[in-house]
């Protein structure tokens, strides 16, 4: 669906507006239903149990002892989940990761589980489960994974995407490549030349709801599922697949979900809670501990990049080249690739050429972390772009806004952009109030730019109006930031009534059809289109009914401000139908009024961001606080303008955690050292100060209103916007993230000599 | 094991219950009287989305035993608000969409409210120390810190 040019500069009447969500209530009086806040009668309790060794054949389970112990009612190992991937080796991959089938690849890696009468029972069951490991040499480092000595986590594994074929397997699973123009050449033309090399260490989604499920199967070969996720019918799909269940008598339902950001968009302790209560032939409810959260799901990649950009003495960058290794977990993935994609999305480059190398190494499986991938490589590149700016003698901004892409622009990734936001972030930036503040005694001021690509995808929406006149909305997309607000906005936007008039609620994979799920900011974005297009379905049939009541012509009825509206002199006297007229009568007219929407929703808008950070290091110390941070986006159109604050929010709050404190700590055993959010910490109310907000709205052409997601964008800027206050503050270029007190007092440490 | 019984006060009613010596109080709350409102974060106090009110002290239930409730008094956000009305945090937090996707906002509210019984002025700094015991990952803090200042000047002029 295209960007009505009609709606530029339109005065939108619910779009825009900021109403309280309609799951609030609910959620400030503790009435929320999350993962774990659901059961079922007659359910046991699951746990299991997981791999204190990073790497180790599992030579021999025995579960006999557990199984006698009164109130256990099943056990089960890799044996219970047979493989039915049928050469998928994408499922085979969640499969094993969900049970380990032959080798234990990290600290936390599943090998079993036991569903039994209450906790208590199931811990003590897991403790007399005997297993005979084989341990194994380790990797947990993504630079010592490509070393030709590493321990090999999979020796079937022959790197991908190389010339020749490789004779050797190798830790390495894929190379990629991305860029155009001739680099060589470019940097011959530079006057300057900035090559670093920086590393970002592995962090977690950090959502406060650990993951939860209520698996029920029955004997009829039908199953239930309670679970908090990112996406029901995804988490249906793969469930169904690995337990050999047909996903339509598999209902999945997703509860309120406390978080995800990326996490909760893959399947972990789901099929396991099935299978376990397919052997127990009762329900049963399987919920994290905080530990296994974080030996077990997320976390991002860890990464090592190179960086080289040259440009000449009037500012124009010639060439840029980044070379970038992001460690993928045990499992074949393709993090890199998209690092490589975005590194250099935000500039308007005639020689450029990125390779990423994914990299196995011993730790969980990478997931999707918001905007996955792009802010480490933001990191490298942003603070080489400053580095150069200095070299060159330049603001930092202006040298950005010389080389920014713009409409038309060839990106670094191969796309040709349409119209977007970097410039007039950029722009936004320059005039804001916040970079002409004073700056005291080790202080320091950084900015930097963020790309993501956004995604649109398959999306479902049905729109039923009440004989009563009120409307209820069934989405499928699930709702992780207040999405069932935006789209009650935009669907009271389009039928003309009030917000208070509509109920939104997200559908179970039951009673709508298949949407992928909430992630690449597409929540708000398809579902609105989904929305427009069912609620344009919906007034056709209003339409219809009114021209029965009045008994003139369809073609003669239009829809105006919530109203039907006899078009002509000759209808005078008709005066108006509302909605709620109109549904009065639906039973004679017709039936039941509805308007449904399948889609692909294609032309997600790309998004830009540029955040200013101002930090106050302590050269005695090394900590950093962040004083001042200022986030400017663009949202193409902002539905539910606090919301999408929210998000720039969020974000940026999670970068600031990423960028000066939260890292995964191993030891040598290769075990996690900072499982709990005591030694991982993520930032706490009193380390942060406001954060402001300035929305830009340059319309995304292929959305109605103008559209593009805005959820992830926001995390990619802080990262390098730290890194480039905190250097400007310490007068030392840091660059090993998270910039946390040592590694700060080294580098100060250093720099004196 | 043999049961523990327990008479308490939760949210102004009297409460019986049995539960585990080594049961949390959280777990007696959600599981046994279901009072799901408190969540489980962590389960070893960093995360703050367990607290309640005991005895006029912010605690994280999930440190503190089923048992020691004996005689003693528990406020949880399920007894915020009164009737139709709710409590002026539960309001503001509304009002200023200090909540994405709300795991946290039991947490928030309750220490929030104890917060303002014991400093019903407080400056941001002191909001900011106040509630840095309960983690939210959702909404960097802004609009939680700024519908806390509003609720405190609402509840001021009460």
């Amino acid at each position: 669906m295209n960007f009505d040019p009609r709606y530029s500069g339109r005065n939108f009447s619910s779009v825009g507006t900021r109403p309280i969500r309609p799951d609030g209530v609910d959620k400030v009086t503790g009435r929320a239903r999350y993962g774990a806040d659901f059961n079922m009668a007659g359910q046991l309790v699951g746990r299991v149990l997981r791999s204190p060794h990073a790497h180790a054949l599992i030579r021999k389970i025995d579960t006999s002892k557990a199984e006698k112990l009164a109130g256990v009612k099943a056990v089960i190992t890799a044996k219970d989940l047979p493989d039915l991937t049928n050469g998928d080796a994408g499922m085979y991959d969640i499969l094993d990761n969900c049970m380990a089938r032959t080798k234990a690849l990290y600290d936390g890696h599943a090998v079993a589980a036991v569903a039994a009468i209450d906790a208590r029972t199931a811990r003590q069951a897991l403790k007399l489960i005997e297993i005979d490991y084989e341990v194994l040499a380790h990797v947990t480092d993504v630079d010592e994974a490509m070393q030709h000595h590493a321990p090999l986590i999979n020796d079937a594994i022959f790197t991908e995407g190389l010339e020749e074929k490789p004779v050797k397997p190798s830790n390495v699973t894929k190379r990629s490549q991305f860029g155009h123009g001739d680099v060589h050449q470019g940097f011959g033309a530079a006057d300057f030349i900035v090559e670093r090399s920086f590393k970002t260490e592995q962090t977690h989604q950090g959502y406060i709801e650990p993951h939860a499920c209520v698996a029920s199967v029955n004997l009829d070969g039908t199953a239930e599922l309670w679970v908090c996720t990112q996406g029901h019918f995804v988490y249906r799909q793969h469930c169904a697949q690995l337990l050999g269940l047909e996903a339509s008598k598999l209902r999945v339902t997703s509860s309120e979900i406390g978080g995800g950001f990326g996490g909760k968009t893959h399947v972990w302790a789901e099929p396991v809670a099935l299978a376990l209560s397919r052997k127990a032939g009762r329900p049963v409810k399987l919920v994290m501990t905080r530990d296994e959260v974080f030996r077990a799901s997320g976390p991002t990649s860890a990464t090592s990049i190179d960086v080289k950009i040259g440009a000449r003495k009037d500012g124009t960058i010639t060439a840029a080249e980044a070379t970038l290794r992001y460690s993928a977990g045990p499992y074949a993935g393709s993090w890199a690739e998209i690092g490589a994609m975005t590194a250099f999305a935000c500039y308007r480059l005639d020689n450029v050429k990125t390779v990423g190398f994914e990299v196995l190494v011993n730790r969980p499986k990478t997931a999707a972390y918001r905007a996955p991938s792009a802010p480490m490589a933001a990191f490298a590149v942003e603070s080489a772009v400053d580095e150069l700016a200095k070299e060159i003698g330049i603001d930092p901004v202006e040298f950005r806004i010389k080389n920014a892409a713009q409409e038309g622009t060839r990106s670094s990734y191969g796309p040709v952009y349409g119209p977007i936001g970097i410039g007039p972030t950029l722009e936004a930036v320059k005039a804001h109030p916040h970079m002409k503040a004073p700056l005291k005694q080790n202080q320091g001021r950084g900015m930097a730019c963020g790309f993501w690509f956004n995604f649109g995808g398959q999306t479902c929406v049905d729109l039923n109006i009440g004989m009563d006149g009120s409307v209820s909305l069934a989405v499928g997309t699930v709702d992780v930031g207040g999405s069932r607000a935006s789209l009650s906005l935009v669907a009271a936007e389009e039928l003309g009534i009030d917000y208070a008039q509509l109920k939104a609620v997200v559908a179970d994979t039951s009673s709508l059809g298949y949407n992928d799920m909430t992630d690449g900011s597409r929540g708000t974005f398809s579902s609105s289109m989904a929305t427009i297009s069912a609620a344009r379905n919906a007034i056709k049939i209003l339409r219809d009914r009114a021209a029965q009541m009045w008994d003139i012509p369809v073609d003669d009825v239009v829809w105006e401000q919530g109203h039907a509206v006899a078009k002509g002199d000759k209808y005078g006297n008709l005066g108006k139908l509302s909605l709620r007229d109109i549904a009065a009568k639906s039973g004679t007219t017709g039936g039941p009024i509805a308007g449904h929407s399948e889609l692909v929703a294609d032309g997600a808008g790309v998004s830009f961001a540029t955040h200013i950070c101002d930090v106050e290091v302590d050269p005695e110390t090394g900590a950093t606080r962040v004083i001042r941070y200022t986030v400017v986006q663009d949202a193409g159109k902002a539905v539910h303008p606090t919301y999408v604050e929210g998000q720039y929010q969020g974000g940026a709050a999670q970068g600031i955690g990423w960028a000066l404190n939260e890292e995964y700590i191993y030891g040598k055993d290769g075990r996690l050292q900072n499982a709990g959010f005591l030694d991982y910490r993520i930032p706490v109310c009193s380390d942060l100060p406001m954060i402001d907000t300035q929305i830009l709205e340059i319309p995304n052409p292929n959305h109605p209103y103008g559209v593009r997601g805005v959820g992830e964008t926001s995390i990619v800027p802080p990262l390098a916007a730290i890194a480039n206050a905190v250097s400007n503050a310490a007068g030392v270029r840091m660059t090993h993230i998270p910039m946390s007190p040592p590694r700060i007092l080294a580098a100060i440490e250093a720099e004196r000599g | 094991m043999a049961g523990v019984a327990v008479s308490t006060v939760i949210n102004g009613d009297a409460v019986e219950y049995l539960c585990q010596p080594d049961e949390p109080l959280l777990d007696v709350l959600r599981d046994r009287l279901g009072l799901t409102g408190a969540k489980e974060g962590c389960g070893t106090g960093d995360c703050g989305a367990c607290s309640i009110i005991l005895d006029d002290r912010l605690v994280c239930s999930c440190l503190v035993l089923g048992a020691e409730a004996e005689g003693r008094r528990i406020e949880t956000v399920e007894g915020m608000a009164h009737g139709e009305k709710l409590h002026t945090l539960q309001q503001k937090f509304l009002e200023h969409a200090a909540l994405q996707c709300g795991i946290c906002t039991p947490g928030f509210l309750i220490a929030a409210k104890d917060l303002l019984a014991k400093n019903p002025d407080p400056t941001e700094e002191e909001i900011r120390f106040g509630l840095a015991g309960n983690l939210c990952r959702c909404t960097g803090y802004d609009k939680i810190v700024r519908a806390v200042q509003d609720a405190a000047q609402v509840m001021k002029g009460a």
